[in-house]
């Protein structure tokens, strides 16, 4: 489906640019920003359809879907977080359904929504938000942040530093408790937001790849690949709202 | 590759969304699913009560029916006894009326034979004056000799 005139590489090349506006660090990923915001408004529009008219009777379809989604995050939570906190099981829930949206974007055909934004004069569109290190460390960064909100919170200040000192050395080995502590903080973030990138960079690229090859094969790799990628989409949805669970969990227990 | 703002965006996207979240999905959903699932207790439990209740409405039924029964067996009972008695107490009347009626009879019998004997002494009075007249036909005071007569009858 390349255009004429475009090599392989530019194809691809392509392909990963995003359309942004501004400069240096204060640019902006439109097409990112776009998908990202637009799958949440889905979302939310979807669940609080839901969630209005949700009645103790027979519910109708949509209730029932949405239904099955709470209790199966709620279930998850229940699990693997044994404190009270009101905020966790939707955050778990809007991580879940949110980060599916936007995995779900790759089964859409690469070249459909940038060939049709290139009708309407935009020429670079990324529609998988997940494949943005933006996104995905938007999302992991913000964890972290509630990680220290709920640790400072629950344990209180001094408490925590006690903890963040001669947690699991004890007293006498701080400043490598300290040390060992920095860096398993900034592991949670690292790998939460690396894991999701990868995965679907990955699987973005070789439906790049299949893209490249003569239309009356690519059935033959880009149907298996698809299939295969329900799965993908749904586990690295489900994997980062569990480690977001056991990472606040952490964060209320004391060790 | 690098990152950018787009990421500080992507985090208030990322609070909003799960602000509204906690705020309108999460807690009706959750509500419906909690209220549904205590309604189907307690109509799990209401049935189960239901069933016991049938049990011991059909034990009390089966209970009554007994009852029934047996006063019914008691009131035919009694009503045998009561027909005998009313038997014996009819057959008792009508050996007493008998007697009386036998009784009754026999009196008036007496007094009608009395009643004869008086009459035929009466006329045997008048026959023996009649014949005494009739010997001594004259002279005969018939006056003085009534008190002597009358003396006579009473004699017999």
């Amino acid at each position: 489906m390349s255009e004429s005139g475009h090599s392989a590489t530019g194809y691809i090349v392509h392909h990963l640019t995003n359309l942004k506006i501004g400069e240096g660090f204060w640019t902006l990923h439109i097409d990112t920003l776009f998908f990202s915001i637009s799958l949440g408004a889905l979302f939310l529009w979807l669940f609080m359809k839901a969630a209005k008219s949700a009645t103790s009777d027979v519910p109708g379809p949509l209730q029932n879907f949405c239904e099955i989604m709470v209790d199966f995050v709620d279930t998850q939570v229940k699990d693997s977080f044994h404190g009270r906190n009101p905020v966790i099981a939707p955050l778990a829930l809007t991580i879940f359904v949110w980060v599916f949206l936007w995995n779900a974007m790759d089964l859409v055909p690469v070249d459909l929504l940038p060939a049709i934004a290139n009708l309407l004069g935009i020429h670079y569109l990324r529609t998988v938000p997940s494949t943005d290190l933006n996104s995905t460390f938007g999302m992991s960064i913000s964890v972290l942040l509630l990680v220290y909100y709920y640790s400072l919170k629950v344990k209180g200040p001094g408490h925590f530093a006690m903890e963040v000192l001669t947690h699991p050395f004890g007293k006498w080995f701080m400043p490598f408790n300290l040390l060992l502590r920095i860096v398993e903080d900034l592991a949670k973030p690292i790998s939460l937001g690396l894991r999701l990138f990868g995965n679907l960079y990955a699987g973005e690229l070789i439906f790049i790849l299949i893209a490249l090859l003569p239309w009356w094969i690519q059935f033959t790799l880009g149907w298996p690949w698809a299939v295969f990628h329900i799965l993908v989409i749904t586990l690295q949805a489900f994997i980062f709202m569990v480690l977001t669970i056991v990472y606040l969990s952490m964060a209320h227990e004391d060790h | 590759m690098n990152f950018n703002a787009t990421l500080i965006g992507q985090m208030i996207t990322f609070g909003l969304l799960v602000l509204f979240t906690m705020k309108y999905v999460w807690p009706p959903i959750m509500q419906a699913m909690q209220d549904r699932q205590k309604r189907i207790a307690d109509g799990l439990a209401s049935a189960e009560r239901g069933v016991r209740e049938q049990e011991l409405a059909k034990a009390k039924a089966a209970q009554m029916l007994k009852e029934a029964k047996q006063h019914a067996a008691e009131i035919v009972a009694q009503a045998h006894k009561r027909a005998n008695e009313i038997i014996e107490q009819s057959k008792q009347d009508a050996r007493v009326e008998g007697d009386r009626q036998l009784l009754a009879a026999k009196a008036e019998i007496e007094q009608e034979v009395n009643r004869a004997r008086e009459q035929l002494r009466n006329q045997v009075v008048s026959l023996a004056v009649a014949g005494a007249s009739k010997v001594l036909k004259r002279e005969i005071d018939e006056a003085a000799n009534a008190a002597m007569l009358d003396d006579l009858v009473a004699q017999l």
